[in-house]
């Protein structure tokens, strides 16, 4: 179980991007990074620096970036794309579906910034669509990580597994509780284990669903957390025992309700165990700006509405039944 | 070089009988880039392995993917696939899809195209990982005139500019026709010399581009400009369908497949040479 010693030790989701590339460079002349002008943001300023002739300096210009990065593919290379998740995913999402994932090029495209916890600039450079745009791409593996170290790990692990790959990273400091957890691309989590609900979080919904743990204990209600950090291909069979086991499920993402995660688990639920679900997630809406804590309240994406889903759920199970 | 002009009019036989045969395609397009094709793969391009990374040998990209017609009968005469598998041209359960693919395994094809303004940028990446691997072999790309209304072309014509991306040789088939008409009246390109010219790219022009000794010459001009700090473009002036009298010239042609009549005619004007593949 997670304790509260964590919360102590905040770190930037993002610079787990940043310190693995780097690590990678070092160790594999095949790594090659690509960014659009945001190096600083994306933690790419010291590969760039370190291996000036792997490094791709594209400008603003994400269209290209994506093209010249399935070209370096096909020459042997792997590349690394970083721009935030917007430009990462909707301004390219042909450059995407034709030249990397219809022509299967072992490309890894990172993407910073994603979600509504970017904060003050605004629903243009929030993105709450990416996880549903690049999942429904056949053979599109879709990470999204929730921690530094998580990130840290998922970047060393794509760099291995020769297939084209969207990893879905935030911005926010949060705490690095994912420090001693193994991480295996399509393995789940599981970071608590209870009886009467499961919640199956991703990215910085994770730790909001680990606070809303210490409450729901508090009132007498004990879950299972898993934190599913790869939404395709998914961990049905983990999450399948889970809901066998507890009736119902939360699921809690960072993302619209259409086409996230909590949709790939309905998905699952309706073919094999149909089960009452509740989405944690932004209802069909874009973002605004203000500040991150603001922001996952109001558009319910925090600890208080997990608990309310929980509480929903179980009351539905038990009508159900 | 007659040898050539003989590959090069059953090469037109193969994009008329494909076309007709699916009853859809490209024939405008694919009948006046011919010679470029021919000239590319029979005296240009040195390749072996005909691998899918392209390592050791030069790479070409077709960016307006639905010329397709021409680079499969061209692939097919320079041994990639069995000439044969011609027939198989964008029906069901094919390699041959309308607009190239890998996802079928064709080989000789790198990267998807179709969805256009793509291929330049592929291209350039595919030089860039030569560079890092000190290959020494080029990489060429092929685009439509239209084609190059799209936004993503000019993010690539600027970088491989600034970066001076000199190992890449791209061609533009300047016939002046897209789909909706005359270049000029959909969308005016304006000089295009001067606008490659103007982003840092080492310009040529043949207005010949219908004439196989011409578009040798200057592709072999153009590989001896490489690898001195500019890309290449080649504007070379083509004529949408040449070599069919009733196609020639015309837009009508870009997208239409000859009916029973219409392949008749044409055929006749093209004599079969090196052999047509069974039907």
């Amino acid at each position: 179980m997670i304790n509260d010693s964590y919360k102590k030790e905040l770190k930037e989701t993002r610079a787990g991007f940043g310190e693995a590339l780097l690590e990678l460079g070092r160790n594999n002349e095949r790594i090659v990074a690509l960014c659009a002008d945001l190096t600083g943001s994306l933690c790419m300023k010291r590969f760039s620096e370190e291996f000036t002739e792997r490094f791709f300096q594209v400008g603003i210009a994400e269209s290209n970036m994506i093209g010249m990065a399935a070209g370096l593919a096909i020459g042997g290379c792997i590349p690394f794309t970083g721009t935030f998740a917007n430009f990462s995913s909707s301004r390219v999402y042909d450059q995407i579906r034709q030249s990397i994932a219809y022509s299967e090029k072992n490309v890894k495209i990172c993407a910073s910034h994603a979600g509504i916890s970017l904060g003050e600039d605004g629903a243009t450079h929030q993105i709450l669509e990416d996880i549903g745009m690049i999942k429904m791409l056949p053979g599109m593996t879709v990470i999204n990580t929730c921690d530094f170290s998580q990130t840290y790990k998922a970047t060393l692990a794509i760099s291995k597994s020769e297939v084209p790959t969207y990893l879905r990273f935030g911005r926010p400091s949060v705490p690095n509780f994912t420090k001693n957890h193994d991480f295996k691309i399509g393995k789940g989590i599981v970071l608590t284990e209870g009886n009467d609900v499961s919640i199956i979080a991703t990215g910085h919904l994770v730790w909001e669903s680990l606070k809303a743990y210490k409450t729901l204990v508090e009132e007498g209600i004990t879950c299972d957390i898993i934190n599913i950090h790869t939404i395709k291909p998914l961990d049905e069979e983990l999450i399948l025992q889970s809901i066998e086991k507890t009736g119902c499920v939360v699921t809690a993402e960072e993302h619209n309700y259409l086409g996230g995660l909590g949709e790939s688990i309905a998905r699952i639920l309706v073919n094999h165990l149909p089960k009452p679900q509740e989405f944690v997630a932004v209802n069909d809406t874009f973002g605004e700006s203000g500040k991150q804590i603001e922001l996952i309240k109001k558009y319910k994406i925090d600890k208080t509405s997990i608990v309310k889903k929980v509480k929903r759920v179980i009351k539905r199970k038990k009508v159900e039944l | 070089m007659i040898y050539l002009k003989e590959i090069s009019l059953q090469t037109r036989r193969d994009i008329l009988r494909m076309i007709h045969n699916a009853k859809s395609g490209h024939p405008g397009g694919s009948l006046g880039s011919t010679e470029y094709f021919i000239a590319l793969f029979y005296k240009i391009m040195s390749f072996q392995t005909k691998k899918i990374e392209g390592k050791e040998e030069d790479m070409f990209f077709l960016s307006n993917g639905h010329i397709s017609a021409v680079l499969y009968s061209v692939l097919a005469r320079k041994g990639y696939f069995s000439i044969d598998e011609l027939t198989k041209f964008r029906t069901i359960n094919s390699r041959l899809q309308g607009h190239p693919s890998v996802y079928e395994k064709l080989p000789g094809i790198h990267v998807a195209s179709g969805s256009l303004g793509q291929g330049m940028s592929v291209a350039l990446g595919a030089a860039q990982a030569k560079t890092i691997y000190n290959d020494s072999y080029l990489s060429y790309s092929y685009h439509g005139d239209g084609e190059i209304n799209e936004g993503q072309n000019w993010e690539a014509i600027l970088y491989a500019g600034a970066k001076k991306v000199d190992n890449y040789i791209a061609t533009i088939d300047y016939n002046h026709q897209q789909i909706d008409g005359n270049t000029d009246k959909v969308m005016h390109l304006g000089n295009i010399k001067m606008k490659f010219e103007s982003f840092g790219w080492q310009v040529l022009e043949e207005t010949k581009g219908n004439c196989i000794n011409s578009v040798i010459k200057i592709l072999q001009k153009a590989k001896k400009k490489a690898k001195k700090g500019k890309p290449i473009c080649i504007i070379l002036h083509t004529e949408m369908g040449h070599g069919v009298d009733f196609m020639n010239g015309s837009y009508q042609w870009h997208g239409k497949s000859p009916n029973d009549e219409e392949l008749k005619k044409a055929l006749h004007q093209l004599p079969e040479t090196i052999g047509d593949y069974d039907k």
